[in-house]
């Protein structure tokens, strides 16, 4: 048996040794077969190592504004139309909950002296909103509780109002008309703080104004939207059940009443989408290793004709079918594996310039890496088959006698 | 010398299919041989003295009567058993030398070693005993293209014997040289002869076939026993 084993490895051995022979005496013509599979290889690996390079970025963008916040938005039942402070301050006593951030927007007309603008987005907030975005302010003073809970008449407001009704003038201390009522502007803040994807994601805020004041503007008890912040180390998906279960009862176990968004949620989303991209672009890619796969099964066949009398020969000196066989799937699977290194290899070096281009981080992608390789050598395998058992199969005397 | 029967063949047949009609290219051959017996096969073209060659070789199966080749009934063995016995058994020589031409002379004798499945060490000594042994020790490392017709001839010689065959089958070995490489073949084949080893070699030479102690003649796939030499 251990034998049996010695022989064939010493017979496997000298059939790679054959094979790498074939491949160098026919050079142009193997370069040109394995340039098929290695462009194949070259198509995957580079479009799979782009399209993580850039989902990565995005999201590690996601994840640097949106880690730790849930965002619940109320659409509320037929008798309860949102979130009360009672029902606010329970979703704030949960153990996993840091804070909220109540988001109450009132769509207004506002006004300086004579220049006025309409379609202004001014937000309620509260107080914990500038504690956790400390540096937001750049002027002047945030809200704090006491503007939460005296529903005073202050506002913070973006540069680009300043542009708009103060330019030139410190902003500070002047007075805004917001929706016919008289606002202390108290400080102003840098709007795209919150990163660009963030800001999109919130809407940011012209002016924002305590939410107490905003609900009184508006002449309602009740929140439709708020931001959770998480405790440290708290598992956004377990938090996001447990505030759900709460409001569950507070809504009355009513169907639809609200929905609340995790931004890791969202990142999941992103991620499904860029998987399925990138695995639809290594899809498309694979059909030219299919088309690689082809040329290679057409050299073989050639070969095999070509070689009709070394086979008969080697049949006559002894070989038995099997060992002709595996000769010529070791030949298709040598010059596919090669073909598929040099892919990889193009693969990467193709990716690193594209990421370089687009800016994002280029991370050596093991798995597709281990596909290209791995397909490769499938390929090598399954094209080379049917020339090998064509080559096995022939009838020593009808190959000698092709002479 | 040894009386033992070699191999034997009784009533063989062999039909082959052409343009949907049966040939009959042998029939009933009948044809005995013993260990270290120095037979020549002697037939035109077309005689069926290459189909024989095939059976005796293993190549081929008869499509009826019996061989026998060593103990061993043959006629119905798989491909691959017939590959193991061709590789134990028989040791071939073809009209055109038949070498690989991107391998070198040593290399090319060690080819039937490498489907015999012995050790690189192992096959390169023997390899280089057997090239020693028909004259072309410094010739080892040359590819075929470097090498005259007759030393060619000479490569295929030990090729055939380097996995220590009982049975030498020739084709024609003669038959692309010139005279006196041809003659030098011969008294290579002599000497093997002469050592014991069991030839057959197929040939329409007259001139070669009386090298053999024993003739048989071959006229369209039916056989009649030749006589010695020296009755031709």
């Amino acid at each position: 048996m251990l034998k049996k084993i010695r022989s064939t490895f010493v017979m496997l051995r000298e059939c790679v040794v054959m094979s790498l022979d074939n491949i160098r005496g026919n050079k142009v013509r193997s370069f040109l077969t394995l340039l098929g599979i290695m462009i194949g290889v070259t198509a995957v690996i580079a479009l799979i190592t782009t399209v993580s390079g850039v989902s990565g970025s995005i999201s590690s963008s996601f994840s640097s504004m949106g880690a730790g916040t849930l965002t619940v938005s109320v659409s509320g039942s037929d008798l309860k139309s949102g979130m009360t402070s009672e029902d606010l301050a329970e979703v704030s006593a949960l153990d996993s909950v840091s804070g909220i951030v109540p988001s109450v927007s009132l769509n207004g007309r506002v006004s300086y002296g004579k220049t006025i603008e309409t379609n202004v987005t001014v937000s309620g907030k509260n107080a914990y909103y500038f504690i956790m975005n400390e540096d937001l302010v750049v002027q002047g003073r945030p809200l704090n509780f006491i503007d939460d809970e005296n529903n005073t008449y202050v506002c913070v407001i973006s540069r680009e109002m300043v542009d708009t009704f103060f330019f030139g003038v410190n902003p500070i201390g002047q007075t805004l008309y917001i929706s016919g009522l008289e606002f202390t502007v108290v400080g102003r803040y840098e709007e795209d703080t919150g990163g660009g994807v963030a800001a999109a994601f919130n809407g940011s805020p012209d002016i924002i104004i305590p939410y107490t004041t905003a609900m009184k503007i508006n002449n309602s008890a009740e929140v439709n939207n708020f931001t959770v912040y998480l405790k440290e180390g708290v598992d956004s998906e377990t938090a996001a059940t447990e505030i759900e279960n709460l409001m569950d009862r507070q809504f009355d176990y009513e169907d639809d009443c609200f929905t609340v968004t995790s931004m890791s949620s969202v990142e999941d989303t992103m991620q499904t989408m860029m998987d399925m991209m990138s695995s639809l672009l290594a899809g498309i890619a694979s059909i030219a290793l299919v088309v690689g796969g082809i040329g290679i099964m057409n050299m073989m066949l050639t070969t095999v004709t070509e070689r009709t009398v070394e086979i008969g020969l080697k049949k006559a000196l002894g070989a038995i079918p099997w060992q002709i066989q595996i000769q010529f799937l070791i030949e298709s699977f040598m010059l596919s594996m090669i073909g598929g290194l040099l892919g990889v290899l193009a693969g990467l070096i193709l990716s690193a310039i594209l990421c370089n281009v687009l800016g994002t981080s280029f991370v050596l992608n093991t798995g597709a890496i281990i596909l290209g390789v791995g397909f490769s050598a499938a390929v090598g395998i399954i094209f080379g088959w049917v020339p090998a058992r064509k080559a096995s199969r022939l009838n020593p005397i009808d190959a000698l006698r092709a002479v | 010398m040894a009386d033992e029967v070699f191999f034997s063949m009784r009533d063989i047949d062999k039909d082959y299919i052409m343009g949907g009609e049966a040939v009959h290219v042998l029939k009933k051959i009948t044809l005995s041989i013993e260990e270290g017996e120095y037979l020549s096969v002697l037939g035109p073209s077309g005689s069926g003295k290459s189909t024989l060659m095939n059976i005796i070789g293993c190549l081929d199966t008869p499509t009826a009567g019996q061989y026998i080749l060593r103990g061993r009934e043959v006629e119905d063995m798989d491909e691959t058993e017939l590959a193991r016995l061709r590789s134990r058994e028989i040791g071939f020589i073809f009209q055109n030398s038949q070498l690989l031409p991107r391998l070198t002379a040593l290399k090319n004798v060690e080819l039937p070693l490498i489907y015999a499945g012995v050790s690189p060490r192992e096959r390169r000594r023997r390899a280089e005993a057997m090239l020693e042994r028909v004259g072309l020790e410094d010739r080892m490392d040359h590819l075929p293209t470097q090498l005259s017709g007759g030393q060619q001839q000479r490569v295929a010689v030990a090729r055939a014997l380097v996995g220590n065959p009982a049975l030498l089958l020739a084709d024609e070995p003669t038959g692309a040289l010139d005279q006196k490489t041809g003659a030098q073949i011969m008294a290579l084949f002599q000497e093997l002869s002469d050592e014991g080893r069991t030839i057959i070699m197929i040939t329409h030479d007259m001139n070669i076939a009386a090298r053999a102690r024993r003739i048989v003649r071959i006229i369209d796939g039916v056989i009649s026993e030749g006589g010695s030499a020296q009755d031709a």
